[in-house]
């Protein structure tokens, strides 16, 4: 993807952001409501749309500016951000072009993805049928996962 | 370097003190929010880091130590007043031929391309233009400057939600753009937790609070409790504030060698800008001044990064 930054020094640069295609596959968002520090809400976008196979492996993040220009935040909070990432080795600067996407969380390729949700609906569809709620149903989730994670602890399976 | 240092300074009206005692570092590159009630010094503060009014006591200085208001100060230094100060009767080009006569330095081609970006048709007058264009023809005559600090008075106070969020992520831009420092004073809290990463907490005429919204988030925490404990625990606590119904309690508290581990029925959490602000503001008498800027230099391990 190409970036063609406009030659005119100190033009009118906000329009030919709006007007140049977005060097980034996302665009990040704030949820003011939500209690999570805006630096936090960045990273935990990026991240989830590393899961989700939003973002691969050379992807650009949003420029500084172009995120500082949508969302009106201190460009240091964008930084921030950034900066956890990459020291998590998520990301990696390149001095004058952006950062970029070096590795990814979802290790599942797509095809795989898709074949697991199938079956994560049939046993949804399962659980459903057996009386269980959207809540219950969350609750039975995150217990297993614990009891996966910690296998020593017997707990008791949801009533 | 300091964008802003007072040491004393103070303002008298007659025989009333707009402002006192007021002693301040304001690191470069910071947004710093300025807030404080209604009355409580903050137009006369940036009036004097701008140098439109003079000290009644003490000193201010801008950009590492001229002094506000001298000629090498006037050159680096943009100020947006209350209320989108314009010539109401001149045209949006002839404000633009103005400020680039009365100023040494001025891009006009940025700001033509401003205006042409917000849709400010150039020969319409001043006072014609919506609340939202007036602000941003103010702003953007200022940012045009290419000032090294720019100063903003209730910026917002008249504006929309949208012009708003333009106004705001035009100076962000420019800072992103140019790394200019920023002062800027406010009423709407919930807009300045996005953009301050620097607090001054004025009331009565006294800076309260100072420093970095990191630093002071980290340093504060709410306990929450039973009721009944709460005077005992509280007088081994650096206490700001303290909310309480009939059986719990709420404190906001400043982290410090004392606070220890938290007695079993007892919860803490983090703390936002906006509730930390509110419990100071609530409290005139707690203060939060982590020593002013000169003390800071020497004490390095102060300065958060």
């Amino acid at each position: 993807m190409t970036i063609d930054k406009p030659p005119r020094p100190g033009g009118s640069e906000l329009a030919s952001a709006a007007a140049r295609r977005p060097a980034s596959p996302i665009a990040f968002r704030l949820d003011p409501a939500s209690g999570v520090p805006t630096y936090l809400q960045l990273v935990q976008q990026v991240e989830h749309a590393l899961r989700l196979g939003y973002l691969k492996p050379g992807d650009q993040l949003p420029k500084v500016r172009d995120a500082v220009a949508s969302l009106a935040i201190n460009p240091n909070t964008v930084l921030k951000a950034y900066r956890d990432l990459e020291t998590k080795g998520l990301v990696a600067g390149r001095p004058g072009q952006g950062t970029f996407i070096r590795a990814t969380l979802s290790r599942v390729a797509l095809p795989e993805l898709a074949e697991l949700r199938r079956s994560l609906l049939v046993w949804l569809a399962t659980a459903g049928a057996a009386g269980l709620d959207e809540d219950g149903i969350v609750a039975l989730v995150t217990s297993a996962l614990r009891d996966l994670r910690e296998p020593r602890g017997e707990r008791e399976g949801v009533a | 370097m300091n964008a802003v240092e007072t040491n004393d300074l103070g303002k008298r009206y007659g025989n009333a003190w707009a402002l006192r005692e007021c002693t301040l570092a304001i690191p470069a590159g910071h947004v710093a929010a300025l807030v404080g009630p209604n009355g409580a010094g903050k137009s006369t503060l940036l009036n004097l880091v701008v140098g439109l009014a003079a000290p009644s006591a003490g000193i201010v200085t801008v950009l590492d130590g001229q002094p506000a208001g001298s000629a090498a100060a006037l050159d680096g230094v943009a100020f947006v007043a209350q209320d989108a100060p314009l010539y109401k009767n001149l045209t949006a080009s002839e404000m633009l031929h103005l400020t680039r006569n009365l100023n040494r330095n001025f891009d006009e081609g940025y700001a033509k391309g401003r205006l042409r970006e917000l849709g400010i048709p150039l020969d319409r007058k001043a006072g014609k233009l919506s609340g939202g264009q007036q602000s941003q023809l103010a702003l953007s005559l200022a940012l045009a400057r290419r000032p090294q600090l720019l100063v903003l008075d209730e910026p917002m106070a008249m504006l929309d939600p949208l012009a708003r969020h333009d106004f705001m992520a035009t100076v962000m831009a420019a800072i992103a753009d140019h790394g200019l420092s920023v002062v800027l004073s406010s009423h709407v809290l919930t807009e300045l937790e996005r953009v301050a990463d620097y607090l001054v907490l004025i009331s009565h005429g006294n800076v309260q609070v100072a420093g970095v919204v990191d630093d002071l988030l980290a340093r504060h925490r709410v306990l929450t409790g039973p009721a009944v404990e709460a005077d005992s625990y509280a007088e081994r606590l650096n206490l700001v504030h303290a909310q309480r119904g009939e059986a719990q309690a709420h404190m906001l508290v400043r982290i410090d060698a004392r606070t220890g581990p938290v007695p079993p029925g007892w919860e803490t959490h983090p703390v936002s800008l906006e509730e930390l602000t509110l419990a100071y503001l609530r409290e005139p008498d707690a203060a939060w001044l982590p020593g002013p800027g000169r003390a800071l230099r020497l004490e390095p391990t102060e300065v958060a990064n």
